[in-house]
């Protein structure tokens, strides 16, 4: 089969690798930056300047007011601070946390170790049941609901704003996970969210970089001890080169993401159709239409994911997996198996800034042999 | 169940998708409308089981890992 000299890196999913400019921002701020944000010296009012442009960023981007935005340490710890912190906030009015079945594991475990975890079902596409949704939020002693943007595997789309609406009327608290979406669609008018989380790994900046934004007015409560940073809402000194490398990944998609997410969607497209046309038997997840651009999950029958991916990383594509044991777990993954996908002979995509579309023809032609090899050594029907 | 399969196969400790793989070559011997009851204990054999029936028009008819009950419907 086919080398490729060059790897074709197609997992921007896990993350967006590090932007040229964020990674010409991050060492322009390692030395005019790097001082403490709190201190009065020349080097802590620098710091404190790029940290205030780095909110005003987030901020436009969001739609929220700059002293709105918190910097944590990752998506996870977005995630984490924003269940807990609501929980805690609202532990009078009860202990429910309400969450789509398709939650990335960050929010559903937070989910899980900080209330009663409600976790309402998909359709096949991955899409929410508004009418699960409604009932669930309206039921009575939630202290939080959380729904993402978009599924940051198979790309479907939520109801978010609809979601939202749901809970401003039972009057619970709405966290938006716009992690996969951030940079890639206008998210300055997203609905009645209450706290919406990111991550800057996913528009190609530091991973150690993630995004909370809680409006005034929420009965939201630190849930560990704090300090004067941050306005006491994540604690320790901040990392403001990395934080001004997020920013600037933030604002380069920005720049041009009507440009960029319509090439996306339409390489997608072109695999979304020419797949199914190339290897029988790949069960395509997710909407075709009414997704994320850059996100694509497919599945082929009697083929088992850790061998895809060791073939296709050998072919020179490197993709992620959500079938069992070809990631760290031991469990395929629960976005798949939530939405009635088939979850053996998975491949995640995540196309990048720069993936091509000489990158996804070659793709698709180096997929039907090595399924093919794959069957004949299962001894596939 | 109280109806009785009329092929039974035993996937206990094999990968997925070797239960699946097991079914789709062995489901042709029974006659349309028999059930076929699988025993796997992968945790990928349920929703897989699910999408393969869904995928090929057989019917997954009740699921109570490790056990699984498949109509074949066509």
């Amino acid at each position: 089969m086919a080398q490729s000299s060059v790897p074709v890196f197609l997992d921007a999913s896990s993350a967006e690798p590090l932007l040229p400019e964020a990674r010409e921002a991050w060492l322009a701020a390692q030395d005019a930056g790097w001082g403490d944000p709190l201190r009065l010296h020349r080097a802590g009012r620098r710091a404190a300047q790029a940290l205030d442009r780095t909110r005003a960023v987030v901020a436009d981007a969001v739609g929220a007011r700059p002293d709105e935005v918190v910097f944590t340490g990752s998506g996870a710890h977005s995630a984490q601070a924003a269940i807990a912190g609501l929980a805690l906030g609202r532990r009078r009015v009860g202990a429910g946390i309400v969450t789509s079945a398709v939650e990335h594991s960050s929010v559903l475990s937070a989910a899980q170790t900080y209330g009663d975890a409600v976790t309402v079902p998909v359709d096949l596409l991955g899409r929410v049941d508004l009418g699960a949704w409604r009932a669930a939020v309206s039921a009575g002693g939630v202290a939080l609901a959380g729904l993402q943007v978009g599924n940051h595997e198979v790309g479907t789309l939520q109801p978010f704003r609809e979601a939202a609406e749901a809970c401003r009327a039972a009057d619970v608290p709405f966290v938006l996970d716009a992690t996969s979406a951030l940079g890639r669609t206008d998210l300055r008018d997203a609905g009645d969210w209450s706290v919406l989380v990111g991550s800057a790994a996913a528009f190609g900046g530091p991973p150690s970089v993630g995004l909370l934004v809680i409006r005034k007015g929420v009965r939201w409560r630190a849930p560990y001890p704090t300090d004067d940073y941050q306005g006491g809402r994540w604690p320790g000194l901040p990392d403001v080169p990395a934080i001004f490398a997020a920013a600037v990944a933030l604002e380069t998609w920005l720049a041009d993401y009507d440009e960029v997410s319509a090439r996306q969607h339409q390489l997608v497209g072109s695999l979304r159709r020419g797949l199914p046309r190339a290897v029988p038997d790949i069960d395509v997840a997710g909407d075709p239409d009414l997704r994320l651009p850059h996100l694509l999950t497919f599945s082929a029958l009697y083929v088992d994911g850790e061998s895809l991916t060791l073939e296709l990383d050998r072919a020179g594509f490197a993709v992620a997996s959500g079938s069992a044991c070809s990631a760290s777990s031991e469990h395929p993954s629960h976005v798949l198996a939530a939405m009635g996908a088939l979850t053996h002979g998975n491949v995640r995509l995540g196309l990048t800034r720069t993936t091509t579309k000489a990158d996804v023809e070659s793709f698709l032609l180096a997929v039907p042999p090595v399924v093919e090899e794959l069957r004949a050594r299962l001894g596939a029907p | 169940m109280t109806e009785e399969p009329s092929l039974r196969l035993d996937c206990l400790g094999l990968r997925c998708p070797r239960p699946i793989i097991e079914l789709a070559r062995q489901i042709g011997e029974v006659r349309v409308g028999a059930l076929v009851e699988v025993l796997a204990d992968d945790p990928a054999a349920g929703p897989d089981l699910a999408a393969w029936c869904r995928m090929r028009g057989q019917e997954l008819v009740r699921s109570d890992p490790p056990r699984f009950w498949v109509r074949r419907s066509s």
